[in-house]
């Protein structure tokens, strides 16, 4: 029993957020979306199975994504479609080559941006349709024009799509929590730093306990997808509702303990809170994702 | 990463239950905990036995009659003492603090005199911290020990000290030197809790129950060999006391919990009917549970590799005490028009659970301490 990451994880979640803070920096200009996709296809993020890494390895490069609210289609691409796929459509997938998104709710995230969508249970369009507004304006959205649809090869894994929304929302908390650290740090009132009246920090205990919950339950929940555990899909249902919901508070309190800089445009944390409430409206939300593991524990017929 | 046991560790395990099936009455599980499991002679016949069979004492050194096994394998026996709904060893103080204490900063006589006996239940430990006027603020405490000769003559009064009434020994936080600085004034002493001049009252708790105690010292005197640590250096002592407490008392309070959990699913299987809402915060419970008990495993995994809990252990106590309410308070909701009764149960879980946010450091501490040391937030005071 070691709950902890091995040193090969540790080493890719730094170097992962260290590629990301020099290009993803928070002064950026955040109308710009250069997704660098084909930077991540040589870094070997698009398939980590080929440098015999897992799906425990992918979550924390998605962790690491939502920390720095990267613009591109990696989740999309690798965290729902992959499953998906062929080994050809794979290999073409990892050389850069080509993007993919799935349908959900008749919603298909960045559908101007990618090549293909999965849809209807395991069929592959062409990306075309019209463009939506969405909450996030970094992570749009649209409806599928359904033309000449083939069928795939693979299947749908609900466990790890879920997870990999979770692991991302974990990363946009930990991030809302470290900038309202930094400011209860170094912004004065009366004389002293914010974070020194217990009306502040308190705020912030409370989130950080709700992101180190949150990150038990996000890794369990990979843990468990990456070994095909039996326990995989109330894991996943678990960590998305716990930790999706986790990144909307925390962006809040984070607001809230900014003061009027976290309320204006100029700051970047309403592109953390959108992307959060991006995150937890997709696919099932949170009271339905407990309602689904309320079910299940009480032995209820399970319809999902 | 790897969640599975490993093979000693998941040959423990099964030997662990097939033990507990072969020695657990039915009739002794599943027990609710508060003032009555003073009073079952049972207690003490249990935790001989977990002595016996060595899972007390699990990661002590086996020449004071510990096992000497790794901090995993006790938090598999906290696991499977949950799964059996198992009364806990009655030593919760000796094991828990007293012990460990005496392990990092007692005398070789002191070792010897308590270790064992502290396992086999032959010693029953209590804790003399708070005082009522140093709560949370343990270093503003009064409790007077004054150096003569060979003892220390104590005077004073501490309170909320579980277990006192049926304790031989009690870990005691004094204040030695009136004049000297803050953190530098106190003494740990181990006081034999039969000396002439201790007195305890029970105090009665909102639950009716008397579980906690005030204890009153007139002039009882206390061998110089009693004590721990160096004089003046009291504080430095409770500190290891807290922190070896720490690194796995999660697993503790999350083996009460998942009881708890249980009981709340049986319960909301007769009740929810096809309420949404109400299936999805029972949901909410078994999700904070399992949240919990993994943080439990990360913090444990730092340790094993560090010697220190990771610091996300200290979000643990807190989020347990609060779910610990709010479960109470959910069972009281799917019982419906009934929970106006006292069914025996959850009505005293919800009284017993106010407490559970005060005791072993109030939730404002708890915060204050995570805003502090895990967050490097200025200090409040």
């Amino acid at each position: 029993m070691d709950f902890t990451l091995n040193d090969v994880q540790r080493e890719l979640k730094e170097q992962a957020h260290s590629w990301l803070a020099e290009r993803y920096p928070l002064d950026r200009d955040w109308d710009a979306q250069d997704d660098r996709w084909a930077e991540l296809a040589e870094l070997g993020w698009l398939d980590v199975a080929e440098a015999e890494l897992g799906f425990v390895e992918e979550m924390l490069l998605l962790e690491e994504l939502g920390y720095a609210c990267y613009p591109g289609p990696y989740l999309a691409t690798v965290g729902f479609a992959l499953p998906w796929l062929s080994a050809e459509q794979r290999a073409r997938v990892a050389a850069g080559e080509e993007r993919w998104s799935v349908e959900v709710d008749r919603l298909v995230p960045w559908l101007g941006s990618v090549d293909f969508v999965v849809a209807d249970g395991g069929t592959a369009y062409p990306a075309i349709g019209d463009e939506q507004a969405s909450v996030d304006p970094s992570r749009p959205l649209g409806r599928l024009d359904r033309r000449g649809g083939t069928p795939l090869a693979g299947q749908r894994n609900l466990p790890r799509a879920r997870t990999a929304s979770a692991a991302e929302a974990l990363g946009v908390a930990q991030r809302a929590l470290d900038l309202g650290v930094e400011h209860a740090t170094t912004r004065q009132q009366f004389g002293k730093a914010i974070g020194v009246y217990q009306a502040v920090s308190h705020q912030l205990a409370n989130t950080y306990t709700d992101v180190e919950l949150a990150r038990s339950l996000v890794y369990w929940a990979a843990w468990c997808v990456a070994e095909d555990d039996e326990q995989a899909p109330l894991a996943a249902a678990a960590a998305k509702a716990f930790a999706t919901e986790t990144a909307v508070v925390a962006c809040e309190r984070s607001i809230q303990v900014h003061g009027g800089i976290g309320f204006t445009w100029e700051h970047p944390l309403h592109r953390f809170y959108k992307r959060a409430l991006w995150l937890e409206g997709f696919g099932r939300r949170p009271a339905e994702l407990r309602a689904e593991v309320g079910d299940a524990v009480l032995g209820v017929e399970v319809t999902a | 990463m790897d969640l599975r046991d490993n093979s000693e560790e998941a040959a423990f395990r099964a030997e662990l239950r097939a033990w507990l099936d072969a020695n657990l009455p039915d009739a002794k599980r599943g027990g609710r905990g508060g003032a009555q499991r003073f009073d079952d002679p049972f207690g003490r016949e249990w935790s001989r036995l977990l002595h016996e069979a060595g899972y007390a004492g699990l990661t002590w050194p086996k020449e004071y009659g510990g096992s000497g096994a790794p901090y995993s394998f006790q938090a598999i026996l906290y696991e499977e003492l949950a799964r059996a709904q198992a009364p806990s060893h009655v030593g919760v103080i000796g094991l828990g603090m007293a012990g460990p204490t005496i392990i990092a900063h007692g005398s070789e006589a002191q070792k010897q005199a308590h270790l064992e006996k502290t396992l086999s239940a032959a010693e029953i430990w209590c804790q003399g911290f708070s005082e009522p006027d140093a709560g949370s603020d343990l270093a503003a405490a009064r409790t007077r020990a004054e150096r003569r000769g060979d003892v220390y003559v104590v005077n004073g009064q501490k309170v909320w000290s579980s277990f006192a009434h049926i304790a031989d020994f009690c870990i005691l936080v004094t204040r030695s030197d009136p004049e000297a600085p803050r953190y530098k004034n106190l003494t740990y002493l181990i006081v034999d809790m039969h000396s002439p001049g201790v007195e305890v009252r029970p105090l009665r708790q909102i639950t009716g129950e008397a579980e906690f105690n005030e204890i009153f010292f007139n002039d009882v005197e206390v061998p110089v060999d009693n004590r721990l640590g160096e004089e003046g250096e009291g504080w430095q002592v409770a500190m290891t006391t807290l922190l070896h407490e720490r690194a796995t008392l999660g697993f503790a309070l999350t083996a009460g919990l998942e009881s708890g959990v249980l009981r709340l699913l049986d319960l909301a299987r007769d009740h929810v009917d096809g309420d949404d809402a109400l299936r999805g915060r029972v949901g909410a419970e078994w999700i904070e549970l399992q949240a919990l008990r993994y943080t439990n495993y990360r913090s444990l995994g730092t340790y094993q590799r560090t010697g220190i809990p990771g610091p996300e252990g200290s979000a643990i106590k807190l989020r347990w005490s609060e779910q610990n309410q709010r479960m109470t308070k959910l069972a009281r909701e799917l019982r419906g028009g009934d929970g106006i009764l006292d069914d025996g149960w959850w009505h005293y879980q919800q009284l017993r659970s106010r407490g559970n946010t005060i005791e072993a450091g109030t939730s404002e501490v708890l915060r204050n301490i995570i805003a502090e040391r895990v967050l490097g937030l200025p200090r409040s005071r």
